[in-house]
C-alpha cells in the first residue's frame, strides 16, 4: 500500500500570532489613513510603491531572507501571515509582491555576491520590483520551446526576441527571463535555457502594454532588440534552467494568494446577505467557508512542510490546483446566493461593484502561473501515473 | 508523529490487513469475519481507546483515537469500532465504567432529546448505526437535574433497521422507558450538539481514510487496466481525473486531520471547535460525492460490480456523509454562525489558528 497524502495540521507558532496583531494594526492604519479601501482595492491595480516602501519599513518584505541581504531571518510560517493578511484585505502589494515571493529567493540561490549584496536590500526596502519573463508568443506551458535567444559576447550576452504576458512589466525595475543559449539536444529537449537577470532601462528593451478583458493593462510584451546582459548576470548554470525551476515551484503554488484572489467576494457576500439569512443562503455562505477553512488549513500546512525544509512538490501542486479553482468558481457561487437577498441597496454596493470585476478576472485564475492541465499532470506523475 | 502514534496505527492496520482483507469479506461466505475482526481489535485495546484506564479503556489521547479511524476508514470498516469509541468517550464525560462488547450511540433530535426520568429512558433516535451488532447504547439524556450520560441494553429499544447505504444496519431507536444500566450527572454544558460534534469528527476521519483507498485502487487499476493496447493511466484524460481525485483526498484528509487535532487540543467545544468540524464534515461529504464519481469512472464496467471492493468504501462514503449530520445541515449551521457575527469578523474566524 502506497504512502497515504497527509497535510499535517500545522499550528502556527505564538510568534506568528504575535506578528498577525502587528500586520492587522498596520493595515488598520493605512485603511484609516485612506491609501487603500478594501471595498475598491481589488478594481484598481494594486501597484502602490509608498504602501511598499512602508511595508519595507516595517520588515516584511523579504522577511525570510538573511540579515545581511536586508532579511529578517523570520520563518515561511511568519511570511504566510503576512502574506494572507495583506490578500484578506486586498492591499496594494504588487510593486513588491514578485520579487518577494520569486524573484529574490532565485537570486538568492544564483546570483553573485555582489548582486545580492545590490539588489536584495532594495528589494526588502520596497524600492525594487521585478517581472518574470517566461511566456513567449510561441511557448507557455511548453516552456521548453522558448526561442528568445542569448548569445555570448566577450563581456556578457546580447538578447533579442520577445516575451509575453509579462505582469507589470511596465513598472517593474528588473526582469527575471529565460533565454535559449544552445538547442536543445537529441536526447533532452529541456536542454538550452538559461536565467538572466535583465535590468529594464537597459539600451533594446521595449515594453508594450497589452490590454486584458478585465479593462486593466497589467501584462505587457517585452521585446529585445540587440540589449546587452553583463556577463555576472548569467543565474545559475548556463543551459541548465530546467534544474533550477522546481524547487521554487512549492513555494509559488502553495501561498494564500493561490486561494484569496477573490475572497473579498465572500466578506462582501456576508455583507448582503445579512445577519439572519434564509436556509439556501446560510447553507451556501457555509459550504463556501468549509472549502475555504479547508483551503486555508492545507496552505498552512504546506507552508510547514518548506519550513521543515522538505519539497512539497505534490502537496504545492494539489492545493494550487483546488485553490485557483475555488477562487474562480467563487463569484458565480457568490451571484447565485446573493440572488433574493433583500438587503438595502446600500448594505451591498460594494458587493455590486464587486462582483462583476470578480466575473471579469475569473478566466485568468486557472491559467496564470501554469494551468490546470500542467498542474493535473504533476499531480498525475505525483501518483506515479506518468 | 510520535512512536505511540505510529505503533496505533501499525497495530490498527495489520489487524485489519489480516482479518477484513476486502476480497476475503466479499467471498465471505457470512459474517463470522466481523466477530473475529471485533474480537482482534478489542484485544488490542482499540475499541475503548478513548476511555482511561481506570474506567476500563485504554486511555489513549483523542489524537490516537482519530488516528485509529483514519485507518479503519481506508479499510472500509464495517463493525462499530467507531461508534464504541465515541460511545466510551460519551461514557467517560460522566466518569462511567464502560463495558466490553460492541456500543453504539443514539441521539435525539433538537425539538425532542432523549430524556431520562427516574432511571428510565424515554425518546426516539434515528439513524442509530450498527443497531443488530452492537450491545449497549449510549446516549445524552435529559435529566431532571441536567444533562445526563446513560447506557442502555440495545434489546431494551424497540428498533425499525434498514440496511443503510452500505448494508452495515442503521436504524430508529425507540426508548419507551428503557433500563439505564449506566447513568450519571454529566457536566452541565454537555449536550446533544457535542455528541454531534464528536461524531461528526469521527466520520470525517473515516471519510478521509476511505477516500485514501478509493485514490489507492484508483491508482493501481489504472496502470493494470490495459485498453487500446497500453494501460489506461496513460491516457491523458484519466490521469486529470485522477489527479482530482487526489486533490478530493488531500482536502479531505488535511480538513479531517485539522478537526481532530483541535478537538485533540480543545478544552470546550467552543466556536473554533465548530467551524473545524462543520467544515470537516462539509468538505469530506463533498469529496465523498467527488471521489466516488472519478473513482468509479475509472474502474468501468468492474467497480460496478458486487465482487469489486470498491464499493465497500463508496456505499460507506455515501453512509458516513449522511451520519451524525450531512452536509446540507452542517453547512446551514455554519452559514448561519458566520452571517450573525458578520462580514468583518469571517477572515478572523478562519485565520484563528
Ligand atoms: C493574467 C496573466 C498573467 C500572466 N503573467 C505572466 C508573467 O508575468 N510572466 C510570464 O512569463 N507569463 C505570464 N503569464 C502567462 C502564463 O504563464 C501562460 O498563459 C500559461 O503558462 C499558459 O500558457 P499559454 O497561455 O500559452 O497557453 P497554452 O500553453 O497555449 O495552453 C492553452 C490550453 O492548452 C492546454 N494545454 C497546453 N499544453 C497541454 C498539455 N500538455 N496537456 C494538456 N493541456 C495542455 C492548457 O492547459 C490551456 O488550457 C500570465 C498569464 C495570465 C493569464
Amino acid at each position: 500500500m502506497s504512502q497515504p497524502i497527509r497535510f499535517d495540521p500545522i499550528r502556527l507558532p505564538p510568534e506568528a500570532e504575535v506578528l498577525r496583531a502587528e500586520v492587522r494594526a498596520f493595515l488598520a492604519e493605512e485603511i484609516a489613513a485612506g491609501h487603500f479601501d478594501p471595498q475598491t482595492s481589488p478594481m484598481q491595480d494594486g501597484f502602490d510603491r509608498d504602501f511598499s516602501r512602508r511595508v519595507g519599513q516595517r520588515g516584511w518584505i523579504g522577511m525570510t531572507w538573511p540579515k545581511r541581504y536586508g532579511g529578517q531571518e523570520r520563518s515561511y510560517l511568519e511570511r504566510y501571515v503576512v502574506t494572507e493578511e495583506f490578500r484578506a484585505v486586498s492591499a496594494p502589494v504588487r510593486a513588491h509582491f514578485t520579487a518577494d515571493r520569486q524573484s529574490g529567493p532565485v537570486l538568492l540561490k544564483y546570483a553573485s555576491e555582489e548582486i545580492k549584496m545590490d539588489i536584495l536590500p532594495r528589494i526588502t526596502r520596497g524600492e525594487c520590483g521585478f517581472c518574470i519573463g517566461l511566456s513567449e508568443p510561441n511557448s507557455g506551458s511548453d516552456l521548453f520551446a522558448a526561442r528568445a535567444k542569448a548569445e555570448k559576447t566577450a563581456r556578457g550576452f546580447v538578447l533579442n526576441g520577445s516575451k509575453v504576458w509579462t505582469t507589470y512589466a511596465q513598472c517593474a525595475d528588473y526582469m527575471i527571463g529565460l533565454f535559449r543559449t544552445s538547442l536543445p539536444t537529441d536526447d533532452n529537449r529541456r536542454h538550452g535555457l538559461t536565467q538572466f537577470l535583465i535590468d529594464l532601462k537597459s539600451d533594446g528593451v521595449a515594453i508594450n502594454p497589452i490590454g486584458n478583458m478585465a479593462g486593466g493593462a497589467d501584462f505587457n510584451e517585452v521585446v529585445f532588440t540587440d540589449c546587452f546582459v553583463p556577463a555576472a548576470h548569467q543565474l545559475g548554470e548556463i543551459d541548465g534552467a530546467w534544474k533550477q525551476a522546481t524547487s521554487e515551484l512549492a513555494y509559488e503554488r502553495s501561498g494564500p494568494e493561490r486561494f484569496l484572489e477573490t475572497a473579498y467576494i465572500l466578506t462582501e457576500l456576508t455583507r448582503t446577505l445579512g445577519p439572519e439569512p434564509d436556509r439556501r443562503e446560510a447553507e451556501g455562505l457555509g459550504r463556501l467557508v468549509a472549502q475555504l477553512h479547508t483551503l486555508r488549513r492545507m496552505s498552512v500546512s504546506v507552508n510547514g512542510m518548506l519550513q521543515a525544509g522538505h519539497e512539497p512538490v505534490l502537496e504545492g501542486s494539489l492545493v494550487k490546483d483546488l485553490g485557483t479553482i475555488w477562487q474562480q468558481i467563487l463569484p458565480t457561487k457568490a451571484r447565485d446566493l446573493a440572488a433574493f437577498a433583500e438587503t438595502a441597496p446600500e448594505e451591498r454596493a460594494a458587493f455590486d461593484a464587486l462582483l462583476p470585476h470578480a466575473l471579469r478576472i475569473a478566466p485568468k485564475l486557472t491559467i496564470q502561473g501554469g494551468t490546470t492541465e500542467i498542474l493535473r499532470g504533476i499531480i498525475a506523475r505525483g501518483l506515479g501515473l506518468r | 508523529m510520535s512512536d505511540t502514534d505510529t505503533l496505533i496505527i501499525d497495530t490498527t492496520a495489520r489487524i485489519f490487513q489480516e482479518l477484513a482483507d476486502p476480497q476475503a469479506v466479499i467471498a465471505a461466505v457470512d459474517d463470522s469475519w466481523k466477530t473475529a475482526l471485533w474480537n482482534a481489535l478489542e484485544e488490542a485495546g482499540l475499541t475503548l481507546a478513548w476511555v482511561h484506564e481506570d474506567h476500563g479503556g485504554a486511555g489513549a489521547a483523542i489524537s490516537d483515537g482519530f488516528d485509529i479511524l483514519y485507518v479503519a476508514g481506508r479499510h472500509a470498516v464495517a463493525v462499530p469500532l467507531a461508534e464504541t469509541l465515541l460511545g466510551g468517550w460519551l461514557m467517560a464525560r460522566g466518569g462511567l465504567q464502560v463495558p466490553p462488547g460492541p456500543m453504539t450511540v443514539a441521539v435525539g433530535s433538537r425539538a425532542e432529546p432523549l430524556r431520562i426520568r427516574g432511571r428510565h429512558l424515554h425518546g426516539c433516535a434515528r439513524g442509530v448505526p450498527f443497531p443488530a451488532l452492537a450491545e449497549h447504547v449510549a446516549c445524552v439524556a435529559d435529566g431532571e437535574g441536567g444533562p445526563q450520560v446513560v447506557l442502555v441494553a440495545t434489546e431494551s429499544a424497540d428498533i425499525m433497521p434498514t440496511a443503510g447505504m452500505a448494508g452495515d444496519g442503521i436504524g430508529q431507536m425507540l426508548f419507551n422507558g428503557a433500563p439505564a444500566i449506566a447513568a450519571a450527572r454529566a457536566p452541565n454544558t454537555l449536550g446533544l450538539e457535542d455528541v454531534m460534534l464528536m461524531g461528526a469528527a469521527v466520520r470525517a476521519q473515516q471519510m478521509a481514510g476511505a477516500l485514501q483507498a478509493v485514490l489507492d485502487l484508483s491508482v493501481s487499476y489504472a496502470q493494470e487496466r490495459e485498453a487500446f493496447g497500453r494501460p489506461i493511466a496513460k491516457f491523458q484524460a484519466v490521469q486529470q481525473n485522477l489527479a482530482r481525485l487526489a486533490g478530493e483526498t488531500a482536502a479531505a484528509s488535511a480538513v479531517a486531520a485539522s478537526a481532530a487535532d483541535t478537538i485533540h487540543h480543545a478544552e470546550t467545544f467552543d466556536d473554533a471547535v465548530f467551524l473545524e468540524v462543520a467544515a470537516a464534515k462539509i468538505r469530506c461529504g463533498e469529496a465523498a460525492a467527488e471521489g466516488a464519481a472519478i473513482a468509479h469512472q475509472a474502474h468501468g464496467a468492474m467497480g460496478y460490480t458486487d465482487e469489486h471492493a470498491l464499493h465497500r468504501f463508496t456505499l460507506r462514503l455515501f453512509q458516513w456523509r449522511d451520519d451524525f449530520g450531512s452536509e446540507s445541515e452542517w453547512a446551514a449551521g455554519l452559514g448561519a454562525m458566520v452571517a450573525a457575527n458578520g462580514a468583518d469578523r469571517l477572515w478572523p474566524m478562519v485565520a484563528s489558528r
